[in-house]
């Protein structure tokens, strides 16, 4: 446990040492209100779907460019070196970088809560919808976190680790959309309904809160990050 | 302290370490020596636990490498070539990181860092971030981190690689004191090192083991006869047969004559009379003018070349470690 803490404090602070932390924020805040605000005022509803809908294509481009520094980097620079012999089990490093990958979009998230506030003065909305609205946000974005994370295992060129992240991001997107799955043969149906990224997220929004929506998620998170570390520990294999 | 046995590793069909045994101990300098890519790096990893050896064994402080890895490297400081550091991070923030990461108690970590500080001279580049420092100033930044936990057992790879002169004489006298109370094992590919800094030298030559042994003992293996150049002034003639019949001379051989002084190229026997004293009094019973007289030196180079490519320049002598050799490499 003070293993991992150590590793997401000294993450947490890179991200905020450079410039990565502070243009992600800028932009995502940017990017979301603007396309938020712009048909807010023409539905004149005060609430937030608008706000909540966007967010799986905003963070397939947004999310990919935080992770894909995590582990490509590291061996790019050889600090990986440093890093994998010290005292430490593969996996604390990985949950370590995880989480504070999961911070920065916590923070930023934080942030955009400018957005219900300003909303709730204009009008009355549904407390409930968006409280449940920002737990699926941060559930989907962990989900996110931990596929652009394992991305960035399978390389040392960070670009190519963006791309394997939003690649595999959007085809696990996709396959849950309404377009894909009327397409799709019958037998496949219930596997890509159940396995897209946004389904769950969606059925969140809906206001009602279902432990099978946390597990996916949390499964996802689980999944990408033992596959991660496996990766990580790839090296040692003979 | 460290005890290697059978070390092979291969990378698809390189072998990159064959057959690796040896023992080092607390108080050594071992300094790893060998061309590029024979094998030194590849082996530094695995005794680190951040390479797994195909076979063979290796204990690190009383832990094997695989069983016990995370034991391995609390008794391991580590720095590997060319020290990659995160750049974005300052000097202390950085060693803070590693004191952390290290287990060392919250009360004695400010002690800690200010020690390595200390000891590696980084008191004028605390303020900095560690992107901002030269190549030399990088290297100290990871020795530190290597010490920070005073860990018994410290593997450097090339340490010295890309600087200056001076910074290399100030890290190889760090790395001599550093090694009077542990063990050090340290990799380069530049002999004077070597000889400036072990106690000791490993040889490695395409993922083999070829020499072991202090400076000494390798020059002894390697001499199996001395070598004079001698120049006198006189006739060719009569000082060549009246050096023949000196004892202890095995071999002479005129070299050329310029200006009537005769360049001489005398083998002598190892072990056995002096050869020189005996040069030294023919030339003043026969009154000849002895211009030069000295021993050819085996250096380092000579060593290396000898255990790498299997001669030693200018000498077509086969010793019998050579043979030793020939012999293992055909197992």
């Amino acid at each position: 446990m003070q293993n991992i803490n150590t590793i997401f404090k000294k993450e947490f602070r890179s991200y905020f040492n450079s410039p990565i932390a502070y243009i992600f924020i800028t932009f995502f805040l940017g990017i979301s209100s603007w396309l938020f605000f712009q048909t807010f005022f023409f539905s004149n509803q005060a609430e937030m779907r608008g706000f909540f809908g966007l967010m799986p294509w905003i963070f397939l481009f947004f999310i990919p460019s935080v992770t894909m520094k995590l582990w490509a980097e590291e061996k790019k620079m050889g600090t990986a070196e440093i890093l994998m012999t010290l005292p430490i089990r593969d996996y604390e490093v990985v949950i370590g970088k995880f989480l504070a990958s999961f911070g920065l979009l916590a923070v930023s998230v934080l942030f955009s809560l400018g957005i219900p506030i300003s909303v709730a003065l204009l009008g009355d909305p549904d407390g409930g919808t968006i409280v449940c609205g920002y737990l699926g946000l941060l559930l989907m974005g962990g989900a996110y976190l931990a596929i652009g994370m394992f991305a960035s295992t399978l390389t040392e060129n960070q670009i190519i680790a963006f791309i394997i992240g939003i690649t595999t991001c959007f085809v696990l997107l996709i396959i849950g959309t309404d377009y894909v799955l009327f397409s799709a043969p019958d037998w496949l149906y219930p596997i890509f309904s159940y396995l897209g990224l946004g389904v769950h997220y969606s059925s969140i929004l809906r206001g009602v809160i279902d432990s099978r929506d946390i597990i996916y998620y949390l499964t996802i998170m689980g999944f990408f990050l033992y596959i991660s570390t496996l990766m990580v520990e790839s090296r040692k294999w003979r | 302290m460290i005890e290697v046995r059978e070390l092979t590793k291969s990378y698809g069909p390189t072998l990159a370490v064959n057959n690796v045994s040896f023992n080092a101990n607390i108080g050594e300098v071992v300094g790893f020596i060998g061309p590029n890519g024979a094998g030194k790096t590849t082996t530094m990893r695995i005794l680190t636990c951040y390479l797994t050896a195909d076979a063979g064994t290796a204990t690190v402080a009383g832990f094997d490498v695989l069983e016990h890895a995370i034991d391995v490297r609390k008794n391991v400081g580590y720095l590997p070539e060319s020290a990659p550091l995160y750049a974005d991070m300052g000097v202390v923030e950085y060693l803070k990181f590693m004191a952390e990461i290290r287990e060392i108690p919250k009360t004695r970590r400010k002690e800690r860092i200010r020690t390595v500080v200390d000891i590696c001279g980084l008191e004028g580049v605390i303020q900095k971030d560690i992107g901002e420092l030269s190549k030399g100033y990088r290297q100290r930044v990871g020795l530190a981190q290597s010490l920070i936990h005073d860990p018994p057992i410290l593997i450097l790879d090339e340490p010295t690689s890309g600087l200056d002169p001076t910074q290399t004489i100030e890290i190889r006298n760090l790395i001599k004191e550093i090694g009077t109370e542990k063990l050090v094992l340290f990799s380069t590919h530049i002999l004077p090192e070597v000889a400036a800094t072990c106690s000791r030298i490993l040889m490695i030559s395409r993922g083999k083991i070829v020499a072991n042994g202090t400076l000494e003992e390798l020059i002894n293996q390697v001499r199996s006869e001395n070598k004079l150049h001698v120049a006198i002034k006189g006739t060719e003639d009569e000082i060549t047969t009246k050096l023949r019949g000196l004892d202890g001379i095995t071999g002479v051989t005129p070299v050329k004559t310029d200006n009537g002084i005769v360049r001489y190229e005398i083998t002598t026997t190892h072990e056995g009379p002096d050869a020189t004293g005996a040069i030294f009094n023919a030339a003043v019973q026969n009154r000849w003018d002895l211009v030069e007289l000295h021993e050819e030196s085996i250096d380092l180079e000579q060593i290396f070349l000898h255990y790498t490519t299997g001669q030693i320049s200018g000498t077509p002598t086969k010793s019998v470690v050579n043979e030793d050799i020939d012999s293992t490499e055909e197992e």
